[in-house]
């Protein structure tokens, strides 16, 4: 009886296990990946959910369980089993928890790493300058509340990611994609309700993100009046833009094609509208786009 | 200070009847009642605001309400059902109510602050959703009211926001002294602390954290309202302010406010489930020390509501390490819950099935919010529907099931009358479907690339948006049950007894409804409030 | 019948020792103190938020050109001086309370009060002396929100210890027999005094 039931237990769990595996092996909830940094997060989800999985599914099979098996039945009057605890037991699942929660905490501080989350952000801050909002002045904002402050303390970078490099080292796939290559800078300005590109090497503005394949780009992003966010689901990504706070976002992109750019901080009325475009050209076409929108006094 | 007077509780001085129950009653038991009534009322305000959420996303563009509005709705539904709903019902209802039971004593130790914090809460809830015709404008910048846009959108109504929710923190600090002072120090003679049912530990431990970290959101507003009001630059950048401060402070009360929100209604939940499987609440032990540890914890995660903030890597690392742990303390009191199933004698009656529900809700939830406490997970999802699904699982799979468990559970000491069973029953299952089809779809829009607070999407999303506002109108009809329920009760309910469910804990060892100073003669020591299962199974007659 | 009854524990359930009525003054007594000291403890996070936003202002955010942290420090220093002189003369009135002599409680609480008010004057003259506003720099408000709002604390106190002196006449309210009153009024003129002890190192030393 006593081996039967250990048994079972065992059976049971290893199929449990396996499922969760299964699941989140199989699972594909999310966008398609287009930056270095999405594949790292898919296997990061793909291990949550299985674990996620197996949780839920234990739980749900152990309550469902009970339900039925030690249910009431009409007219019974009997107590149950005057168990008040089981010492082993409740350290046994304390421990288990404990171990699986350290697992997944090194196994996604390793994820951030090999984003570049860990890299030093000063690193991408050395020659940033404070960007010239002079040119334009899309904002309704009362300009009495909200003035030239802002870019007092620009050369401080607060937050972000600094750098792909540590994961561009690691993929190896394309020659192009080598720590070598400097990222290419673009400034990311947001107010409500737009985001503006500004390519400071050619002096190119656009109201959408232009970037090439396989080659690192760093964000330097500033707000003009109130906290918005820069999220593109395909890669990943996102950072708060914060008036006040310039953080930094590094990222390479991995598959050509267009995403949305989406504003995920609440920053007023039209919040809901304000996305726009990120374009992945492949480096050919990404030099075309940049010769056509240079400006004639640059060029 | 208000000072307890013992001649005040003396019943001649009080009004009876039903009148009693809008007076400045100093009876513990009336004010849990008027607690539980007015913030059922207040769930009835913030269900309709989200209604009106729900309604506007059925479509991808932005039709149904002005997109002021809808950030206005979106900002009061937040606020009136964290500050008007839950907290006053999961802490101030069943807290006054049963408390005093638990600790043996005649009532709380301070009536009169007792009476005073409930009566700040009608005013401040009044005040809060009549922000529109006082203000001209309600509060536009969510719940959370992050600076700069907080000094930007319309300011009377956001400092109409401040005033009321400044009100409710201090009705909530005040619901907190009185708790811990009637936990520690009321206690009936030869009365142990760790004999006390569940929920007087998990009331002290909410309580801890009510004292420690309201007040530091008093604070903070007090300084955006500042701002807002004299100009200061705290949180101005144009100033030379720091918005990010804001955040650290905010998510200092905020992040204990969710387990204000949700420690007591494990502690509910502990007192559910052993009365009607008839066994003891299993490691009572260690669900003592896994509350203390939610405590300690809980004070020390806040920033992982900041990930994107443009925190430093080494703050987004602790709070990571910091966040995750949490999950031990609260496996724990799910596997010892499950352990107290195991083997008892369960009776599936309305108050089980909803705490069974919660189970469910609640560990999806936390797997949510585990995977959430990964900052590179948390990268890609912060503040997108994703979170909205977390906390929803939590909040109303969590929390709002167990008051409902709760209501179904301790209704006939309320009221001496069992409610249905069978429209209990429907009630449930309208509100376990329709809240997981409200909510389930909205981690996968959140997943592929809807922000949450928009008025418009992506049209992509328009099936899951639609399916979901399917999923929160089964909710809204899963509420007439309910009311049903209360109005069939009141006319021919079935009487219930003094203890229709045989419970231990000493409010059934009184007459229900109990007199007013809870005991006919003296209080019951009551040192087992598990003790069930000790007359063998097999021995029956 | 095997469910367990609840009569059935009429082993656990004895009788109360003392009659509950005296029990129950005797617990209020000692739970007023208490809950006052749990109010303190959350109005004292109050504070440690504030002390908090000014620190980190003060660790991340440069004052502009031309703006500094200094402050005069001599006011400052006979104003602390004069507010823990004052917790001692509380705590002198307390004693004398205690030991049935109200006219000395109540010259002990006279000369309390009258240190609150020269430290609330203090504070005044310091405000108008000051060379900053409230809204000049982030320091200028976060040192004005500070003091401002420990002042409001001292006037409270104050007011408290108004108050308290009347009831200690004879006949009174507060007298040996029943000394919470005072002592509660006591607990929170001690704190008040140990919160600017904190402001003062913090803003005027720091
Ligand atoms: C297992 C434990 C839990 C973990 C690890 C956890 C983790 C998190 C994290 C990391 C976030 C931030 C997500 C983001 O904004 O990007 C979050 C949000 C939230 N959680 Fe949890 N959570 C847990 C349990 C709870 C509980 C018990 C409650 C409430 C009773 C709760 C309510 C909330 C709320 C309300 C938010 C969103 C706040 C907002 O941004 O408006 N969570 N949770
Ligand atoms: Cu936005
Ligand atoms: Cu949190």
């Amino acid at each position: 009886m006593q081996i039967r039931t250990a048994i079972t237990a065992a059976l049971a769990t290893t199929a449990l296990v396996g499922t969760g595996l299964l699941v989140g092996s199989q699972v594909s909830l999310l966008p398609v990946a287009a930056s270095t940094n999405a594949p790292p997060y898919d296997s990061l989800f793909r291990v949550l959910f299985s674990i996620g999985t197996i949780l839920f599914l234990g739980i749900l099979i152990v309550l469902a369980y009970s339900l039925i098996r030690f249910r009431r039945r009409p007219g019974e009057l009997a107590e149950g089993l005057p168990i008040e605890g089981n010492l082993p037991l409740e350290i046994v699942w304390t421990a288990i928890p404990a171990v699986v929660i350290l697992f997944v905490g090194i196994y996604s501080y390793d994820i951030y790493d090999r984003m570049g989350g860990m890299a030093s952000l000063d690193h991408g801050a050395m020659q940033h300058q404070a960007m010239d909002h002079g040119s334009m002045n899309p904002t309704q904002m009362d300009p009495t509340q909200l003035a030239d402050g802002i870019e007092a303390s620009a050369e401080r970078i607060w937050g972000g990611i600094g750098s792909t490099q540590a994961y561009v080292d690691q993929t190896g796939d394309g020659s192009e994609a080598s720590a070598a290559v400097p990222p290419l800078p673009v400034e990311v300005t947001a107010m409500q309700f737009a985001f503006i590109f500004h390519y400071p090497d050619n002096d190119i503005t656009s109201g959408e993100l232009h970037v090439p394949l396989g080659q690192p780009v760093q964000l330097r992003m500033q707000a003009r009046d109130v906290i918005h966010a820069f999220w593109v689901p395909e890669f990943r990504l996102k950072q708060d833009v914060i008036p006040g706070q310039p953080t930094v976002l590094s990222l390479t992109a991995t598959r050509a094609g267009t995403y949305p750019v989406i504003c995920a901080e609440l920053c007023g009325p039209y919040h809901g509208g304000m996305r726009t475009s990120v374009v992945v050209h492949e480096p050919d076409d990404y030099l075309a786009w940049v010769t056509q929108n240079t400006p004639a006094t640059t060029a | 200070m208000t000072v307890a007077d013992p001649s005040a509780l003396q019943p001649g001085l009080q009004p009876r009847g039903w009148l009693r129950y809008f007076s400045f009653s100093l009876d513990h038991k009336v004010i849990g009642l008027q607690y539980l009534v007015c913030g059922f009322f207040f769930y009835l305000v913030g269900g309709a605001l989200a209604g009106v959420i729900r309604t506007e996303l059925v479509s991808p563009i932005a039709d149904f309400v002005s997109r002021d509005t809808y950030n206005e709705v979106l900002t009061l539904h937040g606020t009136v059902m964290i500050f008007l709903w839950i907290v006053p019902v999961v802490n101030g209802a069943f807290g006054n109510y049963l408390i005093p039971f638990y600790v043996g004593a005649r009532d709380m130790a301070f009536p009169r602050l007792n009476a005073v914090a409930f009566w700040m809460i009608p005013p401040a809830g009044l005040l809060l959703i009549s922000s529109y015709l006082l203000a001209g404008a309600a509060a536009q910048s969510g719940w959370t009211a992050y600076p700069p846009l907080s000094l930007t959108t319309p300011a009377a109504g956001q400092v109409v926001w401040i005033l009321s929710v400044l009100l409710l923190g201090g009705s909530s600090i005040f619901g907190a002294v009185n708790f811990i002072a009637t936990v520690l120090k009321l206690r009936r003679p030869g009365l142990k602390m760790m004999q006390l049912p569940m929920y007087c530990w998990a009331m002290l431990g909410t309580s801890l954290l009510v004292v420690l970290s309201t007040p530091v959101l008093a604070g903070v507003l007090i300084l955006l309202s500042f701002d807002i009001i004299a100009h200061t630059g705290f949180f101005n950048p144009a100033l030379g302010g720091n918005v990010v401060v804001y955040q650290h402070l905010f998510w200092f009360y905020s992040h204990p406010a969710v387990y204000i929100m949700v420690l007591p209604a494990f502690g509910l939940v502990s007192e559910i489930l052993p009365v009607h499987a008839r066994k003891p609440l299993f490691g009572y032990t260690t669900m003592v020390y896994s509350i203390m540890g939610i405590v300690f914890l809980g004070l020390i995660v806040w920033a992982h509501h900041m990930f994107t903030s443009g925190t430093p890597p080494w703050m987004r690392l602790f709070f990571t390490i910091a966040t995750s742990f949490i999950a031990v303390p609260t496996g724990i009191k799910f596997f010892n819950w499950l352990a107290t199933l195991w083997g008892g004698k369960i009776a599936l009656n309305s108050a089980m099935l909803f705490s069974c529900g919660f189970i469910l809700n609640f560990v999806f939830g936390g797997i949510t919010g585990i995977t959430l406490a990964q900052v590179p997970f948390d990268i890609h999802v912060h503040d997108t529907y994703y979170v909205v699904g977390h906390f929803h699982y939590i909040v109303y799979g969590g929390t709002v099931f167990v008051i409902f468990a709760a209501l179904y559970h301790w209704y006939p000491k309320f009221t001496g009358r069992l409610l249905n069973e069978d429209l209990g029953r429907l009630h449930f299952l309208l509100t376990f479907i329709g809240f997981n089809l409200c909510f389930l779809p909205q981690h996968w829009l959140g997943l592929n690339g809807m922000p949450r607070r928009v008025a418009e999407y992506d049209p992509a999303f328009t099936t899951l948006n639609q399916l979901s506002s399917v999923g929160a109108l089964i909710m809204a009809i899963s509420t007439l049950p309910l009311l049903l329920n209360v109005v069939v009760t009141a006319l021919r309910g079935q009487s219930a007894g003094d203890n229709p469910w045989n419970a231990l804990t000493p409010e059934w060892l009184t007459s229900s409804p109990p007199p007013v100073e809870n005991w006919h003669g003296e209080a019951p020591l009551v040192t087992e409030p598990y003790g069930y299962g000790h007359t063998p199974a097999e021995s029956g007659r | 019948m095997t469910t367990t009854n609840p009569s059935d524990l009429r082993s656990q359930t004895q009788p109360d020792e003392a009659t509950p009525s005296a029990h129950a003054e005797h617990q209020h007594h000692d739970a007023r103190l208490f809950g006052l000291a749990t109010f303190l403890v959350a109005d004292g996070m109050t504070f440690a938020g504030f002390f908090a936003a000014y620190l980190t202002f003060r660790a991340v955010n440069p004052l502009p050109e031309g703006s500094t942290y200094e402050l005069e420090l001599v006011l400052p220093s006979i104003n602390t001086v004069l507010l823990l002189v004052s917790s001692f003369t509380f705590h002198r009135a307390g004693r004398a309370c205690l030991a049935d002599r109200p006219q000395a409680c109540q010259g002990w609480l006279a000369v309390t009060a009258g240190l609150g008010i020269a430290f609330l004057a203090g504070q005044m003259v310091e405000y108008f002396s000051l060379p900053f506003g409230l809204t000049d720099n982030l320091f200028a408000s976060t040192f004005y929100a500070l003091t401002g709002f420990h002042g409001l604390h001292v006037t409270l106190g104050v007011i408290c210890i108004a108050v308290v002196t009347l009831q200690s006449r004879r006949g009174g309210a507060v007298s040996a027999s029943s000394p919470f009153g005072l002592e509660a009024a006591e607990l929170y003129w001690h704190f008040v005094d140990g919160i600017w002890v904190v402001l003062y190192a913090l803003l005027y030393l720091l």
